[in-house]
């Protein structure tokens, strides 16, 4: 339908002035809807619209142009000679300059100038205006930044899209402990991580086996995979040969690769003379074909072998401090230690608390051990020698970290606080003599610097939210790494002023730890003093103890009973109070001392362990009265347990 | 043979390494040092000392730089500019 208006004028009324006149507004097409054409259209119910508040953004390319960059070098030839002489030609470079020296400004000027020169090399000898006059105190540095550590590297199973720094990825879907880290011996670039799963018979069909080696440079796929028959549960470079490992498997056996054939163990031990449990420590030997190692397994047994000949160990021993070699009294062994140095000793530490320092060269295999350190509650996780003072070893095990000495043998010379949770690592600093680390459960890594501080790590990082399992120092001393439960490898830089040694630090440190062992011998003949003399007044007086021991288990029992409730609820109003002034602002006062800290007994999650221990008390005069206290709380555990 | 003298005098003053002669173009005239090693002070030192000169006159034209001296850990250098010539001493200084 068209609509068409058409407006007329005569010609000869064009150019008129016009004379516009109002009037109504007058309808000139009135098209009325047309209900039959709704029948094209659907009503669109319900209707989509959207609105957004959003600023507007375009997207952008722009791409640099590449710069080239080339490296030229200049080559420089004697110049400035006139063009008549040629300046490798020695006779005319002498004529040249026996013709300048003629010359009698020259010899003007040289005079001049030689004055003015002998003026100022007097000058220079009579006073050093430039020297240091407080030379000497200026060396006291004054280290304002708090010990700190950064992560300089994570290897782990981060699935985020935000890994600017290198995280590697355990391309396991199941995961596994990190139980134990070695760093390649010289290159310190690569760390072999071994991985498995330590919980009881909960492997999963679908858990590998395998462990890797990662090369700190490539941050995506580990740079070798090892390929055992069982998981590794120890693994070690072989310090003088940097391509062979040797590791422990988790079913008791000993393999050794070697980097340059690939991942498939060159050789394994075989399953009957190998372990019967998982070994927990594998070190290599000082020898001088480099192929023997040893290894030490809660079954008790420690193996040396010798990597060309894996069919079966070179010698045994039976970790049996009664000395029968009885594999039925044998201690299970968690760490081992071997210290190159003395290459005739070695350490291992037990799950039963004990520490048993043992020589290999004995003539009989009772006389192997030597010694033995107990003091721990719980197993021994970590064993460690001070690379400075080889007298001088940490252990790490219950909730405590214990520094010995090999000549005191009762108990330890210097030990942390009660933590909160388990200590599952330690090792000591290779630069410095007094600084440790240590890993808890609760995922946190301490560093301790014993000259420093003694109730608290100097620094407490929490590295991550599952239990750390295993650490390791890098031989430079700066660079730690720790692997974790569910099996991710920290690598974290210490602050310099961690690991640089300070000036008289290993005087200090000497002297500490002398002092420490000191007073140690001191207490040791103290206490065994008191009891001869306290056999002595027994024997003199028998009838009298047997009278104590009939009627001594049930008082003593309730009274302990009593007194054991009564120190957990003052330690739990501690807490709460120390919280509280926590919340408040406050720091919550260190007042924890070394006495307190030992006399609190291991209350929520003892470990209960079979065999019964001397604790220890540092206060002498209570000697005799606290060994009963402290044997009848074990026995207080137990009943809570048959109860609860 | 004043010059000689001269030369011989300040050479055998205590803590004197070594001196040089250069004259205008950069030409070692005389040296107590060995040919490359002379060659390679030479060189650096010229352009150094033209540069500060330089430097010297620019900020104030009728300034003129006397003394150039140049400090290390190990040795001292001193160098003084002439119309025609300059001279250099190296000397050695304990901390």
């Amino acid at each position: 339908m068209e609509i068409v208006y058409v407006y007329t004028r005569k010609r000869s009324e064009f150019g008129r002035p016009c004379s516009f006149s109002d009037r109504p507004a007058k309808v000139n097409v009135d098209i009325p809807p047309d209900p039959s054409m709704a029948g094209n259209f659907v009503l669109r119910n319900p209707v989509d619209s959207y609105v957004q508040h959003t600023s507007d953004m375009s997207e952008h390319e722009v791409n640099t142009e590449r710069v080239e960059v080339e490296s030229r070098g200049v080559n420089h030839v004697e110049g400035g000679w006139p063009k008549d002489i040629n300046p490798q030609e020695v006779e005319q470079t002498i004529r040249f300059r026996k013709k300048v020296e003629k010359d009698e400004n020259y010899v003007n000027t040289i005079v001049h100038l030689g004055t003015l020169m002998e003026h100022c090399v007097k000058q220079n000898n009579a006073i050093n205006i430039y020297e240091e006059y407080f030379g000497e105190e200026e060396t006291v540095e004054v280290e304002d930044e708090p010990p700190s550590a950064k992560t300089i590297n994570v290897i782990s199973k981060l699935t985020s899209f935000f890994d600017v720094l290198l995280s590697k990825r355990d391309p396991n879907v199941t995961k596994r402990t990190a139980t134990h880290l070695s760093w390649h011996p010289d290159t310190c670039k690569k760390l072999a991580v071994a991985y498995s799963s330590l919980e009881f018979q909960q492997n999963m069909k679908d858990m590998s086996f395998d462990s890797y080696i990662w090369d700190l440079e490539n941050p995506n796929k580990p740079e070798l995979v090892l390929k055992p028959s069982s998981p590794l549960v120890s693994l070690e470079y072989n310090p003088k040969d940097s391509h062979v490992l040797v590791g422990g498997c988790y079913n008791g056996q000993m393999a050794y690769w070697d980097t340059r054939k690939g991942g498939l163990p060159v050789e394994v031990s075989t399953v009957e003379v190998s372990h019967r449990d998982p070994v927990y420590g594998a070190i290599w030997l000082q020898s001088k074909t480099g192929t023997e190692c040893f290894s030490a397994s809660t079954d008790g047994q420690v193996l040396w072998w010798d990597i060309r000949k894996l069919s079966e160990p070179t010698e045994s021993l039976v970790l049996d401090i009664t000395r029968k070699g009885l594999l039925e009294n044998a201690l299970g062994a968690v760490t081992l230690e071997f210290e190159p140095t003395m290459p005739t000793k070695f350490m291992v530490g037990t799950e039963q608390g004990i520490v048993i320092a043992c020589n290999r060269k004995a003539k009989t295999p009772p006389e192997k051990i030597t010694s033995t350190y107990s003091g721990h509650i719980g197993p021994v996780y970590a064993l460690a020698r001070n690379p400075f003072y080889p007298k001088i070893f940490l252990t790490v095990g219950d909730w405590t970290a214990r520094i010995w000495s090999e000549e005191t043998k009762e108990s330890s010379i210097m030990w942390t606080k009660y933590h909160l949770s388990y200590l599952t690592d330690g090792c000591w600093s290779t630069v410095r003599p007094a600084v440790f680390f240590t890993t808890r459960s609760d995922g946190t890594l301490d560093v301790w610097d014993f000259l420093f501080k003694q109730n608290d790590p100097s620094l407490s990082l929490k590295v991550c939210n599952e239990p750390l399992a295993s650490l390791r120092l890098q031989d430079n001393g700066c660079v730690v790494g720790c692997g974790s439960k569910l099996g991710t490898v920290t690598l974290l830089e210490i602050s310099s002023a961690l690991c640089t040694l300070q000036r008289n630090e290993k005087t200090l440190a000497t002297a500490m730890f002398e002092r420490e062992t000191k007073r140690e011998k001191i207490l040791e003949s103290r206490h065994r003093e008191m009891r001869l003399k306290e056999r002595a007044r027994s024997e003199g007086q028998e009838t009298v103890v047997e009278e104590r021991l009939v009627e001594n288990p049930e008082e003593v029992l309730s009274r302990t009973r009593r007194e054991f409730f009564e120190v957990i609820e003052a330690e739990l109003q501690r807490r709460t109070r120390a919280e509280t002034q926590c919340l408040h602002g406050k720091v919550p006062g260190t007042a924890r001392t070394r006495d307190r800290g030992r006399d609190s007994p291991p209350w929520g999650g003892g470990q209960g362990s079979a065999s019964a221990f001397q604790v220890k008390d540092r206060a002498g005069d209570e000697a005799a009265v606290q060994g009963e206290e402290s044997q009848l709380p074990k026995e207080e555990e137990e009943e809570e347990k048959d109860v609860a | 043979a004043e010059v000689e003298e001269i030369l011989k005098r300040i050479q055998a003053h205590r803590g004197v390494i070594a001196t040089m002669v250069i004259n205008a173009e950069g030409i070692p005239v005389r040296t107590t040092l060995d040919n490359s090693t002379t060659v390679q002070y030479t060189g650096l030192l010229h352009q150094l000392t033209m540069k500060a000169r330089s430097t010297v006159r620019d900020i104030d034209p009728q300034n003129d730089l006397t003394f150039l001296r140049i400090r290390s850990k190990k040795h001292e250098i001193m160098i003084i500019p002439g119309n025609t010539s300059i001279k250099i001493t190296i000397e050695l200084y304990v901390l």
